[in-house]
Order: C-alpha cells, then sequence, then structure tokens
C-alpha cells in the first residue's frame, strides 16, 4: 500500500498551521475526504442538481440515478439483502432515534428492558432513556472491565425474556474497543430480542457483513468514512421495516393523499421523508468505492500496524497512562497524561499543528467509570503515518516539560 | 500572534500545581457551583461576607484545566479582602479582557495580576475555562438557585 499515494487523495493534509504540517489525528470525530468524494459533490451541484424521484426532465432523472446508485453501492459494501433494507438519514444518531421511536413505539411497554452497554455512545444512551421515559420500559446497561472490555458473563445473565432490544456500539470511539458482536447477536435472539448494532465508528475499519451477523438494525454515518457530513444509513431487516410505522410524515414517503387517509410509500421511501441530503448521499456511495478501491482489508491491516507503532511509544512515555487497552481494538489512542489536563494537552498540541480531541467523547458514562473528566484522544485513519505519530508525541513532550 | 508561552505563563503554570485558597471554607455564608458542560469542568466556589459587604473569606475546590484552576486561584487571591463593589467591578474588567479584540490591551490598572489571563482571547476554545470561576462567583454573591454554566 501506497500512503503517500493515498495521502496525495486528500487536499486538506497538504497544508501548514504555525508554520509546521498539519498532522490531523481527530478521526473518530471525522474523517477527511478524498479528492473523489469532492468531486462528485460539486459535479452534482454543477451538472445534475434538482429534486430526486418525481421529475420527469433529464437533470432529475440524474440525480436520481445517481441517488439510488449510491443505495445499491452501500447495499454491497454492508451485504444487505436488498436495497428496500437500506435508509439513508442524517447520521447514526438520526437512525437511532428513528428506531427508538418507530420500532420503540410499537413493540415497547411497561416492564420491558432495553439493554445496552456501558461504553455506548450518548447517541446511544438518550434516545433509548427518552423512550424508556415514554413507556415505562427499563434501561439496563452491561458494565465493562478495567481494560475497557465488556463483560460477557453479566451480559449473559442480564439477557431475559424481558430483554426486547439490545443496542450495543461495534467499535468503542472513546476507548477503541470492538466489541464481540456476533456472538452478542446470537444471544439476544436466544431470548426473542432484536439488536442494533451502533457502527458511526467501525464502519470505515470493519468489515460488517449483516447477513452473515443476522443483525437487525446496523446504523452508521458517512463522514467517518471519509463521505460527507450530514448524511448516514439504518439497514434494517425488511420484515422489521415494513411492520415500523413511519417515522415522519411529508413528501416522498407517500403513494397517495387524501384528507381522509394516507397510503405510505413502499421501502424504503417509507422512512425517507422530506428531500433528502441528495448530493451527501451521492458523495456517500463514492467514499464507499474509494474504501472499496483499496480494499478495506487492506484498511485494517495497515491501520492495526499504525495502532501498534503508536500503543508501544504510549507504552514508552513517562506519565502516560493509556484509557481503553482491550485485546481488540482499533484505530484509537486514548489516554491522560500526569500534571496535563486533557484540554491544555489539546491546545498545546494544537500549536503544534497536531490535531487531536480532548474531552468526554460523547460517553460520559465512560470518563465516570475511569473517575477521569475527560482524555485526550489520537485516532488515526488510513492516511497517516508513523513521522505523525512521532510528532504527536514529540508534542506530548514538549507539553510536559511544559508542565514540568 | 499570541504564542502559547503567552497562555501558558509561569505564573499560570504555578497557579496550576499549587493553586491558592483552594479546598472548602467551613464557615462560609455563600457558596455556589459551577460546570463548563463542553468540557467538564467543575467548580465549587465558597465565601464569607461580612456586614460591611467585605469579602472575608473565599476559596474554591473543583477539577479543571490549567486555565480554568489558575484563573479560579487567581480570582480567589485578588478578591479576599476586597468589597462586593470591587468584586463587580474586577468582574467587567475580566470579562472585557477575556473577549475584547485582540489588539486591545488589557486593563493593568484595574486586573493587576489577573493580566496574565490576557492571552485566552487568542484561543476561542478556551475562554470559557478562564471565565467560568467568574460566572460562578457572581452566582455565589447573588445566591442563585442554579448552578452558574458557561453555556
Amino acid at each position: 500500500m501506497n500512503i503517500e499515494q493515498i495521502r496525495s487523495d486528500f487536499p486538506i493534509l497538504h497544508q501548514e498551521l504555525y508554520g509546521k504540517p498539519l498532522v490531523y489525528l481527530d478521526n473518530a470525530a471525522t474523517t477527511q475526504k478524498p479528492q473523489c468524494v469532492i468531486d462528485v459533490v460539486r459535479h452534482y451541484y454543477e451538472k445534475d442538481n434538482s429534486n430526486i424521484h418525481r421529475g420527469v426532465h433529464t437533470l432529475s432523472e440524474r440525480a436520481t440515478a445517481a441517488y439510488e446508485a449510491s443505495r445499491e453501492t452501500i447495499r454491497v459494501f454492508f451485504n444487505a439483502k436488498s436495497t428496500k433494507e437500506v435508509i439513508f438519514t442524517r447520521g447514526t444518531t438520526e437512525s437511532i432515534n428513528l428506531i427508538a421511536s418507530s420500532w420503540g413505539g410499537a413493540n415497547i411497554g411497561e416492564g420491558d428492558e432495553i439493554l445496552i452497554t456501558h461504553m455506548e455512545h450518548h447517541s446511544n444512551i438518550v434516545p433509548w432513556q427518552m423512550l424508556c421515559e415514554r413507556t415505562g420500559a427499563v434501561l439496563k446497561v452491561i458494565p465493562m472491565n478495567e481494560t475497557g472490555e465488556l463483560d460477557m458473563e453479566a451480559f449473559s445473565k442480564l439477557l431475559s425474556e424481558r430483554t426486547k432490544l439490545l443496542g450495543v456500539v461495534h467499535m468503542s470511539n472513546a476507548l477503541g474497543t470492538i466489541n464481540p458482536i456476533q456472538t452478542m447477536i446470537e444471544q439476544a435472539h436466544a431470548v426473542g430480542a432484536v439488536v442494533l448494532v451502533d457502527g458511526a465508528q467501525a464502519a470505515a475499519h470493519v468489515t460488517v457483513d449483516v447477513q452473515a451477523l443476522n443483525v437487525d438494525f446496523y446504523v452508521t454515518s458517512a463522514h467517518k468514512m471519509y463521505g460527507p457530513t450530514g448524511v448516514g444509513v439504518l439497514i434494517a431487516k425488511q420484515s422489521l421495516l415494513e411492520a415500523m410505522p413511519p417515522y415522519q410524515g411529508g413528501g416522498d414517503m407517500i403513494l397517495m393523499v387524501t384528507f381522509e387517509k394516507t397510503q405510505y410509500n413502499d421501502l424504503p421511501h417509507k422512512f425517507e421523508a422530506g428531500t433528502p441530503n441528495i448530493a451527501g448521499v451521492i458523495g456517500f456511495g463514492e467514499a464507499i468505492k474509494y474504501i472499496q478501491n483499496i480494499g478495506l482489508d487492506k484498511i485494517a491491516g495497515r491501520e492495526k500496524v499504525l495502532l501498534d507503532y503508536a500503543t508501544q511509544q504510549a507504552q514508552a512515555f513517562d506519565g502516560l497512562k493509556q484509557i481503553g487497552t482491550a485485546k481488540e481494538k482499533a484505530c484509537v489512542l486514548s489516554f491522560v497524561l500526569d500534571g496535563v489536563h486533557p484540554h491544555d494537552l489539546g491546545t498545546i498540541l494544537d500549536r503544534e499543528a497536531v490535531a487531536i480531541r480532548a474531552g468526554h467523547h460523547c460517553a460520559m458514562p465512560v470518563m465516570q467509570f475511569y473517575n477521569v473528566p475527560a482524555t485526550a484522544r489520537a485516532s488515526f485513519s488510513i492516511y497517516n503515518t508513523e513521522a505523525e505519530v512521532d510528532a504527536l508525541f514529540a508534542a506530548l513532550a514538549k507539553a510536559r516539560d511544559m508542565f514540568a | 500572534m499570541f504564542s502559547l508561552g503567552d497562555l501558558y505563563q509561569q505564573v499560570i503554570i504555578d497557579h496550576t500545581k499549587s493553586p491558592r485558597n483552594f479546598g472548602k471554607l467551613d464557615p462560609c455564608n455563600h457558596d455556589a457551583e459551577g460546570y463548563n458542560p463542553l468540557c467538564g469542568d467543575q467548580l465549587h466556589i465558597y465565601l464569607q461576607i461580612n456586614d460591611a459587604n467585605i469579602i472575608e473569606g473565599i476559596q474554591f475546590e473543583g477539577q479543571g484545566c490549567s486555565i480554568s484552576t489558575a484563573s479560579a486561584s487567581l480570582m480567589t487571591e485578588s478578591l479576599k479582602g476586597k468589597s462586593v463593589a470591587d468584586f463587580e467591578r474586577l468582574f467587567d474588567a475580566f470579562h472585557e479582557m477575556a473577549t475584547a479584540d485582540l489588539s486591545e490591551e488589557p486593563d493593568q490598572e484595574t486586573l493587576g495580576k489577573l493580566a496574565v489571563l490576557a492571552g485566552v482571547k487568542e484561543f476561542p476554545s478556551r475562554i470559557k475555562c478562564a471565565t467560568l470561576c467568574w460566572h460562578t462567583l457572581k452566582s455565589a454573591i447573588d445566591d442563585a438557585a442554579e448552578p452558574a454554566r458557561t453555556e
């Protein structure tokens, strides 16, 4: 794999901040976009912009074809059975809210249990708390251990016939842990629960085959996989989607409207009310093609090498404590440094042109577990290099010296 | 352009490592909590104000970054023995300094040592770290029921 070639695909990387070359290590927050994605979005607005699914004119037909071609690209990437199972949303958060509202509203009642894990992002906690408040259902949490792995024994014990849904993050954004979702899905199905997997962090790093996993709902966001912001996907079993009521009402999700009655549109359109983020969806499809052209296996292999390189340096760095040391993890190095608050690290590193994230990573319960207010997090992507990891640790040494 | 050294001056590092007036004040007749939901900084300020409206005692507890800890430490130092009216004047001057145009010089005469925090205005994401303690102190003086927040 030629990293220089890959880096040349990302125009944003080639700039200086404060006289130093940009080192972008905040990929878990959002990845950068390759030229091909920028180009298709631009091409759409320059040549094809029009509304989809209704115009008879040429531009609308071109826009519709490009939009629906993205759906097929994404279906193939996740190996969904049919494009009816691929629903475009604003992102992972909206996908989860859609499930909680539509599926949850129809299937969850008082005394039912929703099971999530201690390492969920707020977006896979709060919608379920809101559903529990509305319905009287109970939210249960699978604990984790000091390394940032789920307690699988406790998980087995928490499962019961009251468990109606298991919501689990595929890869933790705060810790990097990759959870054993295959086993968890099987166990949850054995008690009759449906399973939602939050793939926001995983989908750019781990191969996902929704049929092999037999997962009921898989959700992710385009912008964490080299695509535009404001667009994501919900992939769900057709039988579940057909039984679910619409999430939002409006244009595009109907076949026939009278004041007496409305007939809803077929899947997937039933869940795509209103004019969607057409350019975003087209960009999403192009981003997936970019990943396919390199090969997700190769990406994962390269990222593992880089994470190992960074982890070795982290272990040798005086006063650094890693947060999240699971055996199965990817691309995330979360840590605290003795005597330097993560936010000060963030500021100091920024002036060295090293972009990291400092904070609670929208996973406050994880911070509470480790009893830290925040962590610093460097997260890697396919375009990062060993030299950039070196720049990170040189900047960390500088920060440590400032507070020495 | 401000450099990192302008933000993390020796005085600030010193107050971070050994914050002054740190710990609970007992007894106290005013106190308040402050919270920055963006970064998780938490602060508790305790005050003893006498009948003549003089701040006889002022201490703080909590956890936060260097800027928020140093700012709280410097604030308690500069207000001990001062009147509530002095606080109000300093509050306005500090707020002005933290949010002023980059070209404006801080009001050194009013602010004294607090002027070392002028560097934050070059770092927009950090201004609230410096101002949290001031808002919290205002809540304490006003006996506000709700914790002070930066958002």
